[in-house]
């Protein structure tokens, strides 16, 4: 049921379990404890690096299939997306499986983007299990976005560093411990930032309208929740959030933190301003966020994925850089 | 969005621009750029005199060892790294354009030798030769018509 | 006392670079463009030239001195043989730094593999 101007509320949308495989950095940092699968280093076993960035959907898909204890026969669609041209991961990894698929593109937004097309599916009820999906891989990424990973350029400070993770998660219509209360849709938001090497702050606004839209659908305040985290805003887009909030009067601060920064430590790992890519929010929402709620850490969370939309042609020709951000709730039934 | 929350964004768009170490950057580069600006003229003093080189070939193969170091290094996978280091103290010299050539031909090897390597190989270097050419195409002329 | 100068000239080139690369937020690729037609620029009217003899591969080494020798060779063609050598003798003194930057590049890319 649409709720204000750019949300809707779900009344039996669950989420069963998720599965994250990762490479190495992910697999060092904070949360490595929480993923299903990790590599040693970012080839994971394959040729190429697009290669390698299809074992690790691979690896998702298959740990989260195991995990609920179901066989993909029983599964009614796979909504999924990356970062490379044509969204080529899921398209080939799909090759292997009889499961309808929808392959979607929000950049690094695609995370929250494929659990509203199937929490929608789900609640309308016309599916009753759904997997949606998502990885990034850093290689793929310079490869395409910037430049060859062994290129001698200097990168700066505001890089934030494509997270090499996939993950996937089963939303069903049969009562689990957590559910997918409600999401807020994005609007695309050009905030005339044109810095591809700062990618937090141009996404920052994007993050800012949607989230501001989600309390005004819902009427709610940041209190609400017990966490409200953001896909890949990292350090400077993280800062830039909270200032945002600052001028209209809403302090988001003891609540607030991005998923770029609890992937990485940005001290101890070279990750520049943090993570980034459609793996980092799905790596540590699938991963570790969804272990908190379980573990009565937290009762009800909001996700906020976040996506910078943007191409190299398209920079060189000059434009600025749009951002979209959607939010999912998260909430623990019972107590 | 309202007009409040359009005007925020652009009051904390400038608040929060974000501050580049230009110092720090400048003697890194100055470093690592004069470094290896004394590794090639060490090696271009020992092709004069122990293999007595006159001066135009001691540079040119002077030169085309740089280049190896560069190729080298960046097959090696540490050239980056120096790079993150140095900034333009490694893409200034000669060395850097070899990095440029070689990362982008290695990178596109997953795609196979003629469709990855030869053909990607001016991936990022092609700009360099171009202006090049171009610029001493316009200047040359005109010192030309000058000298006349 | 080559030595000395080749690393303060060389250094320097390389900090002018790093300093415009950080003060208007540019990449890589604006840097070495400018520089090559900076090289080609200075050697119009021989002073290129001078900086080479005082600082030897700190001049010859960054990616300016390539300008600096295509402007060279084109114009030395160009003497000998009238304007038409502009075309003719232009890769001549580069022609070692492209052919090995080539053979290299692809030697090595076929020996390594990328580390990401």
């Amino acid at each position: 049921m649409k709720l204000g101007k750019q949300s809707i509320v779900f009344d039996h949308v669950y989420l069963g379990q998720a599965a994250v495989a990762t490479g190495p950095k992910e697999k060092l940092g904070p949360l490595g404890s929480y993923f299903d699968q990790t590599y040693d280093d970012l080839y994971c076993g394959a040729k190429t690096w697009e290669k390698a960035e299809m074992q690790l959907m691979r690896d998702a898909i298959e740990n989260c299939l195991t995990k609920n204890n179901i066989g993909s026969g029983e599964i009614d669609c796979f909504i999924g997306g990356d970062l490379n041209n044509q969204i080529i991961i899921g398209n080939y990894v799909m090759r292997d499986y009889d499961i309808p698929y929808l392959g979607v593109f929000g950049a690094c937004s695609t995370s929250v983007e494929g659990l509203i097309i199937g929490a929608g599916m789900i609640n309308g009820g016309s599916f009753n299990r759904v997997l949606a999906g998502t990885s990034s891989h850093n290689a793929t990424s310079e490869r395409q976005f910037r430049y060859p990973t062994e290129y001698g350029g200097q990168k700066p400070d505001t890089l934030t560093f494509t997270s090499t993770a996939a993950g996937v998660i089963l939303l069903c219509d049969n009562a689990t411990d957590l559910r997918l209360s409600g999401v807020t849709l994005g609007m695309v938001i050009d905030a005339k930032l044109n810095d591809p090497l700062d990618l937090g702050r141009a996404m920052a606004p994007a993050a800012f309208s949607t989230i501001e839209a989600h309390f005004r659908d819902f009427n709610t305040k940041p209190e609400d929740y017990d966490l409200i985290v953001t896909g890949d805003l990292s350090y400077y887009g993280k800062a830039m959030l909270i200032k945002l909030f600052k001028e209209i009067n809403i302090d988001i601060t003891d609540r607030y933190n991005d998923c770029g920064l609890l992937l990485y430590d940005r001290f101890q790992q070279e990750v520049f301003a943090g993570g980034s890519g459609c793996g980092c929010c799905a790596a540590v929402t699938y991963g570790y966020l969804l272990s908190k709620l379980r573990d009565k850490t937290y009762k009800k969370i909001l996700v906020v994925a976040t996506g910078a939309l943007l191409n190299p042609v398209i920079v060189a020709q000059k434009e600025t850089i749009p951002g979209i951000a959607h939010a999912a709730v998260i909430e623990r039934i019972g107590e | 969005m309202n007009n409040e929350m359009k005007g925020a964004i652009e009051k904390v768009k400038k608040e929060t621009k974000p501050k580049r170490k230009v110092l720090l950057n400048m003697i890194k580069a100055f470093l690592v750029g004069g470094l290896i600006c004394l590794v090639a003229q060490i090696i271009i003093e020992i092709l004069k005199k122990q293999f007595a080189l006159d001066k135009t070939m001691a540079n040119s193969v002077g030169i085309a060892i740089m280049v190896f170091f560069g190729s080298f290094l960046t097959g090696l996978g540490i050239y980056d790294k120096i790079g993150q280091f140095a900034g333009a103290g490694t893409i200034i010299p000669i060395t850097g354009f070899a990095n440029s050539m070689t990362s982008a031909a290695l990178e596109s090897k997953s795609e196979g030798v003629i469709l990855g390597v030869f053909t990607n190989m001016f991936k990022v270097a092609g700009s360099v030769i171009v202006v090049g050419v171009i610029s001493a195409f316009v200047f040359g002329t005109i010192r030309y018509l000058l000298g006349i | 006392m080559i030595y000395l100068m080749a690393f303060l000239v060389g250094g320097t080139i390389c900090a002018l670079g790093q300093i415009i690369l950080d003060v208007f937020k540019l990449v890589p690729i604006y840097i070495t463009s400018l520089f090559v037609s900076l090289g080609a620029m200075f050697d119009t009217f021989g002073l290129y030239d001078k900086l080479v003899e005082k600082a030897g591969a700190g001049a010859t080494m960054p990616i300016s001195s390539f300008g600096h020798s295509l402007v060279h060779s084109a114009l030395e063609k160009a003497e000998q043989v009238g304007y038409i050598g502009i075309l003719t003798g232009i890769f001549n003194l580069t022609a070692a730094g492209i052919a090995a930057s080539i053979i290299f590049a692809f030697f090595i890319a076929l020996i390594f593999r990328p580390k990401g």
